[in-house]
C-alpha cells in the first residue's frame, strides 16, 4: 500500500493555505495613496550578529524623524516610518524590503551592512523606490542606480584616502596590511589601499588575513613584527580592531595603526584598556570634537534620548533622513522621479559634513581623520574631496 | 487493489494540478512581490528539507554541510548564469541547474566513499568541516568573487517555475526513495550491520543517498542564487544548515510529509511573527530537545500523507466494501 | 627565532584547544556523545568571569580568582544538561541525542544573544604582564596550568574510586553496572568534571584574548573536538596532545603557508586523520557490538 503515498498535494495544499492568510493580512493593509502621513521606510539589523550596528544606526534614524515631526514634518505631513528588521542576512533584508514596498513606502532608508544592501538596492532599483543607505559602503551598492544614493564614502574611497594619508602626513615607506576573509568591506578598503599604495611607490611588505570567527591573530602579527611594518592597516569593525590590537603590541608590532569608520567605538570597547591603540588614526565622516553648531546639537540630543555617545553608524542615519526631508521639500513631492531628481541635484548640509553626489550618487565630502590619544578621538586632519 | 492504485493516481494528479494552477493564478492576481517572495523562499526550504531528510531521515546519518552543497550548487550556477553563455531565461536556468546538480553529486561523491565508511557521529563532524572547508575556498578564489561575493547574476522572477520545479524535485526523490534502491537506503537505517549480511553494498548506498540529498541541495542552490541575483559565502554557514535540519527534525525523520510542512511553516510562520524575531532562536533549540526528549521521531514520524488512504476511508464510508484491504 | 616563536604561539594556542578537548574526550569516551554544547559551557564561562570581576576588584583580590565562581557555575550547569538533556536519551539512538546535543549548544548561545546582548564584551587584563621574561606570562601560566590539570586529571582517573568507575563505565557500560558500579553518577562525574576543565579553559581565554563574544565557544567548541579526535577520541593524553598539535599546525599554516587557507588545513587534518586512523593517534579500536 506504501507506493500510493502522494507527498506534494500537501506542499500545495499547506502553502496555499499559509500564504493565502498572509495575502489577506497584506491586503487590509493596502496602499491608499499618501493620506496625512509621508510612509519611509527603514531597514536594519536589530537582532543578529551586526544587531549592535544596525541599532545604533537606527537610533539616529529615529532621533531624525522624531525631530522632524516634532517640528511638524515634511510639508505639514507627518512621517511614519516603518521599521524592519533584517537580522544582517540578505535573504531577509529582501524579504522585508518587499513587506515595505508592499505597504507603499515613499522611500527607502537603510539598510545598513554592505552586502544586503546591495540586494535590497537592487530590487529598490527596479521598482523605483528612492533610496538612501546611511551606511553602505560597498561600491556596487549605488553604482549604475539611478535610484540609490548613499550619505557615507564608499569603500575603495576610503581605501585611497588611507593611502594618500600614509604617504603625505606619515611618510612612511613600508605598509601592512591584516584583513577579514569573510569580510566585503575589509576586503574592498584593503584592495583600494594596496593599489594607490604601490601607485604611490610604497611597499607592501605583509598582506595578512584571519577568518571572521578567529580570535587568535598572533601568527599573522608575529609575521608582520618581523618584517618591519612601519604602518598597518585593519580594516574591520571595532569589535575585531579591539581584539588584534590588545594582541599585537603583544607580539611586538609597533607599527602606526590606521583603518577606515569602522573603527568609530573602538575606544569604547576596549573600556579603559585603550593604550594599546594610542596614536592610531582613521577616516571618519564626522568628529565629536567638531564645535559647530548642528554636531553639538546632534550629539546633545542623542546623549538626552538615549544616554550614550552617538557613533559614526548614528550620525549617518541621522543624516540620511534629514536629507530625505530636504529632497521631498525641493521637490515639492513625494513622487519617486520628483524624490530623486532633487537628490541627485542636492546641496546638504549635515552632521557628518556638506555633500553634493556625483554621477554614481557617491556624495563628494570631507574625510575627516581622526587621532585616537589617551583614549579621545581627537580630530587630527579634515582632507578635503578631489 | 489495481483500481485504488489507478483512482488513486488518478486523484493524486488532478489535486496536483488543481492546485498548481491554483496558485499561479493567486500568484500572479492577488499576490503582492513580498508574497511572491515568500512563496519562493518557501519553495527553496522545502526542496533543501525534503533533500536533507534522504540523508537524515532515510539514510538515519546526520549531515551538517548540507548548506555547503547548496552553495556550490548556488555558485555554479551563478557563475554559469553570469558568464553570459546563454540569454537569460528559463532554458539557461536548467542547464546552470544541471551543471549545478553535477558539480554537488561530483563532490558528493569524492567526499562521500571515504566519510560514509565511518560511522555517525564521525560523519556529523565530517560533514561540518567539510562545510567549513567549502566555505573558506569559496572566500579564497577570486573567480568566485572572494568575500565580496557573486553578483548581479541575472534574476529570473518567476514563481509559478519555482514551484513546478519544487513539485518536480520532490516528485522525484519520492519516487527514487520508495524504489528498490531507496528501500535498501531505509534497510540500511534500520540495521546497517544486518544490511550488509543480505549482501548489500552499503557503502554505495550511503553514498547514492548522499549524492542525491546533494544534487537536490545544488538544485535549491540555483534556485536562490536565480532569484536573489546575489550570493556570498558566509550566508551558507552551518547555522543555515542547522535551520534545514531543525525543519527535518521537526516535521519527522523520515517523512515527506512532515519535511515539507514544517519547512513551510518554519518559513512562513517567522515572517507573520516578525516582532518575536529575537526569541525565535531560543524556541528553536528548546523545540529541538524537547522534541527529541519526548517525540524522538519528530512531529509526524514516517507518517505520510497518502491519497489513497483518504479513497479508502471515503469508499468504505459509503459502505462500498469490496475496495480490497491488503 | 621567528619560527621558535611561531612555535610557542602555536602551543599556546593549542593549551585552549587541549583544555576544551579533554571534556569533549571525556564525555564522549563514557556516554558515545559528541557534547556540542561543550564549547558554550566555556562560553558561559567566561560571562561568569566578567561578572564576577567587579566584585574581586572592588575587594583588592587577584582577579584570577574569578576562576573559581566560573568552575562552581560551569559544573553545576554541566549537571543540569546532563540531568535535562542527555539522560533522558540514554537509549535513544545516537542521532537523537546528537540532536539534543546541537539543541543544548544554540539554546546556551541564545539565552546569552537574548538577555545580556550580541555585542563583545572587554575583560580586563587579568595577568600583569612581566617585560623581563622571555616569553609572555600568559603564555606560562597557560602551558603550567594545562600541564597541571593533565597531570591531576590522569592521576584521579587512575587511582581514585570514582576515576575508576568513570573509566570501568566507559570501556563497558553494561558490565560496569553489572558489577555494582553506579553508572549514573559515573556519567554525571564526567560531565561535571569536563565542565570544570572548561571554565578553567575560560579563564586562560579571556586571560589571553580579553574579549567575550556569545558565539566564542562554537568555532573554539569545533576546533577542540577536532582535536579530540586527532589525539584518539576517548583518550586523556590523546586530547592534549591533539589539541597541543592543532594549535601547532593551525599557527604555523598561518604563518608560512597561508593565513587564508588555515582553517581549510585544520579540517582537512581531521579528513585525512578520519580516512588513514580514524581511531587517532592513541584511540584504541572498539568491536561493533551487534
Amino acid at each position: 500500500m506504501k507506493q500510493f503515498k502522494f507527498v506534494p498535494v500537501v506542499a500545495l495544499a499547506a502553502s496555499l493555505f499559509l500564504t493565502a492568510c498572509g495575502s489577506d493580512a497584506g491586503n487590509s493593509a493596502a496602499t491608499e495613496a499618501s493620506g496625512d502621513t509621508v510612509k519611509v521606510g527603514a531597514l536594519a539589523p536589530l537582532t543578529g550578529d551586526v544587531a549592535i550596528y544596525g541599532q545604533t544606526t537606527l537610533n539616529g534614524e529615529q532621533l531624525a524623524v522624531k525631530e522632524i515631526n516634532a517640528a511638524g514634518g515634511i510639508n505639514g505631513q507627518q512621517i511614519e516610518f516603518i521599521v524592519e528588521d533584517e537580522k544582517g542576512d540578505t535573504t531577509e533584508a529582501t524579504n522585508a524590503y518587499t513587506k515595505l514596498q508592499g505597504e507603499g513606502i515613499v522611500a527607502l532608508v537603510g539598510d545598513v551592512t554592505s552586502k544586503p544592501t546591495l540586494a535590497v538596492a537592487d530590487l529598490a532599483n527596479e521598482d523605483a523606490v528612492p533610496m538612501i543607505t546611511p551606511t553602505g559602503t560597498q561600491f556596487d551598492i549605488t553604482a549604475g542606480k539611478d535610484h540609490v544614493f548613499r550619505v557615507c564614502f564608499t569603500d575603495p574611497f576610503q581605501g585611497l584616502m588611507l593611502a594618500q594619508y600614509a604617504d603625505e602626513n606619515l611618510s612612511v615607506s613600508k605598509v601592512a596590511i591584516l584583513t577579514n576573509n569573510s569580510s566585503d568591506y575589509s576586503q574592498g578598503v584593503a584592495k583600494a589601499f594596496k593599489e594607490e599604495a604601490e601607485k604611490r611607490g610604497l611597499t607592501v611588505v605583509a598582506e595578512e588575513s584571519y577568518g571572521d570567527a578567529d580570535t587568535d591573530f598572533s601568527a599573522q602579527l608575529t609575521k608582520i613584527a618581523g618584517v618591519g611594518a612601519e604602518t598597518l592597516v585593519i580594516p574591520d569593525y571595532y569589535q575585531k580592531i579591539a581584539l588584534i590590537a590588545s594582541q599585537a603590541r603583544d607580539a611586538g608590532v609597533n607599527a602606526t595603526f590606521i583603518g577606515p569608520d569602522g573603527w568609530d567605538g573602538v575606544v569604547e570597547q576596549l573600556e579603559g584598556n585603550t593604550e594599546v591603540v594610542d596614536g592610531a588614526l582613521f577616516t571618519n565622516h564626522y568628529s565629536v570634537k567638531d564645535s559647530a553648531e548642528k554636531v553639538q546639537n546632534f550629539i546633545n540630543a542623542y546623549k538626552a534620548e538615549y544616554n550614550e555617545n552617538p557613533s559614526a553608524f548614528s550620525a549617518l542615519g541621522y543624516d540620511a533622513v534629514y536629507m530625505l526631508k530636504q529632497a521631498i521639500e525641493e521637490g515639492g513631492s513625494t513622487e519617486s522621479d520628483a524624490i530623486v531628481s532633487a537628490l541627485s541635484g542636492i546641496q546638504f548640509d549635515g552632521v557628518t559634513g556638506a555633500l553634493t553626489f556625483d554621477a554614481d550618487h557617491n556624495p563628494v565630502k570631507s574625510v575627516s581623520i581622526i587621532k585616537i590619544e589617551n583614549g579621545e578621538y581627537n580630530l587630527d586632519t579634515v582632507l578635503a574631496p578631489k | 487493489m489495481k483500481r485504488l492504485k489507478k483512482q488513486s493516481y488518478i486523484f493524486s494528479a488532478v489535486l496536483i494540478v488543481a492546485l498548481f494552477v491554483l496558485v499561479t493564478l493567486i500568484s500572479t492576481t492577488v499576490f503582492k512581490r513580498y508574497h511572491n517572495q515568500l512563496l519562493v523562499l518557501v519553495c527553496i526550504h522545502v526542496v533543501l528539507a525534503v533533500a536533507l531528510n534522504v540523508t537524515v531521515g532515510c539514510l538515519g546519518q546526520i549531515h551538517l554541510g548540507h548548506a555547503g552543497f547548496m552553495s556550490l550548487g548556488a555558485y555554479a550556477a551563478g557563475l554559469f548564469a553570469k558568464s553570459g553563455i546563454m540569454e537569460p531565461g528559463i532554458g539557461e536556468f536548467l542547464v546552470g541547474t544541471v551543471i549545478a546538480c553535477v558539480v554537488a553529486v561530483i563532490v558528493a561523491i569524492i567526499v562521500g566513499i571515504p566519510a560514509l565508511r565511518l560511522k555517525g557521529d564521525y560523519l556529523a563532524i565530517i560533514t561540518l568541516a567539510f562545510g567549513e572547508i567549502i566555505r573558506v575556498l569559496i572566500e579564497y578564489f577570486d573567480f568566485t568573487g572572494g568575500a565580496q561575493g557573486l553578483s548581479q547574476i541575472p534574476r529570473l522572477s518567476n514563481p509559478p517555475f519555482y514551484l513546478a520545479l519544487t513539485i518536480v524535485s520532490i516528485f522525484i526523490m519520492f519516487s527514487v526513495m520508495t524504489s528498490r534502491h531507496g528501500r535498501v537506503v531505509l534497510a540500511i537505517r534500520e540495521d546497517e550491520i544486518a544490511s550488509d549480511a543480505c549482501g548489500i553494498d552499503t557503502t554505495k548506498a550511503k553514498v547514492f543517498a548522499f549524492a542525491l540529498s546533494a544534487c537536490f541541495a545544488a538544485v535549491a542552490g540555483s534556485m536562490y542564487a536565480h532569484h536573489m541575483g546575489i550570493l556570498s559565502a558566509k550566508q551558507f554557514d552551518y547555522n543555515y544548515s542547522i535551520n534545514i535540519l531543525v525543519m527535518v527534525v521537526l516535521g519527522g525523520m523520515g517523512s515527506f510529509t512532515g519535511a515539507i510542512v514544517s519547512a513551510i511553516g518554519l518559513t512562513v510562520v517567522p515572517e507573520l511573527l516578525r516582532e518575536f524575531e529575537s526569541y525565535r532562536m531560543i524556541v528553536y533549540s528548546l523545540a529541538l530537545i524537547l522534541i527529541m526528549i519526548f517525540r524522538p521521531q519528530g512531529l509526524l514520524g514516517r507518517k505520510e500523507f497518502q491519497v489513497s488512504k483518504i479513497i479508502q476511508y471515503v469508499t468504505s464510508r459509503l459502505g462500498r466494501n469490496e475496495v480490497d484491504h491488503v | 627565532m621567528t619560527f621558535l616563536l611561531q612555535l610557542l604561539n602555536g602551543l599556546q594556542l593549542g593549551s585552549i584547544f587541549a583544555l576544551i578537548a579533554l571534556g569533549y574526550t571525556m564525555v564522549y569516551g563514557i556516554s558515545k556523545l559528541i557534547n556540542f554544547a561543550h564549547g558554550d559551557i566555556l562560553m558561559w564561562g567566561g560571562y561568569i568571569i566578567y561578572f564576577t570581576i567587579p566584585f574581586f576588584i572592588s575587594m583588592g583580590l587577584p582577579l584570577w580568582l574569578s576562576v573559581v565562581p566560573a568552575i562552581l557555575f560551569c559544573m553545576a550547569l554541566g549537571g543540569v544538561i546532563e540531568k535535562i538533556a542527555y539522560k533522558p536519551l540514554r537509549n535513544s539512538p545516537r542521532i537523537a541525542s546528537l540532536i539534543t546535543a546541537i539543541g543544548v549548544s544554540l539554546l546556551l548561545q541564545n539565552i546569552v544573544m537574548k538577555y545580556i546582548g550580541t555585542g563583545a564584551l572587554t575583560i580586563p587584563k587579568i595577568f600583569k604582564a612581566n617585560p623581563n621574561l622571555p616569553v609572555s606570562v600568559n603564555f606560562i601560566i597557560t602551558v603550567v596550568t594545562t600541564a597541571v590539570l593533565l597531570t591531576l586529571l590522569m592521576l584521579y582517573m587512575n587511582k581514585s574510586k570514582y576515576g575508576k568507575a568513570i573509566l570501568a563505565t566507559s570501556e563497558d557500560y553494561d558490565a560496569a553496572r553489572l558489577v555494582g558500579i553506579n553508572v549514573n553518577t559515573s556519567i554525571s562525574l564526567t560531565f561535571v568534571i569536563g565542565s570544570a576543565v572548561a571554565a578553567v579553559g575560560s579563564l586562560l581565554y579571556v586571560a589571553q584574548y580579553a574579549q567575550i563574544t556569545p558565539t566564542m565557544g562554537s568555532m573554539l567548541g569545533i576546533k577542540a573536538f577536532v582535536a579530540a579526535v586527532l589525539g584518539g577520541i576517548g583518550s586523556i593524553p590523546g586530547a592534549v596532545l591533539g589539541g597541543f598539535l592543532l594549535g601547532i599546525v593551525e599557527n604555523l599554516t598561518r604563518a608560512y603557508i597561508s593565513s587564508q587557507l588555515a582553517d581549510a588545513f585544520v579540517f582537512g587534518i581531521l579528513v585525512v586523520v578520519l580516512l588513514v586512523k580514524p581511531t587517532g593517534i592513541f584511540g584504541k579500536t572498539m568491536k561493533e557490538k551487534v
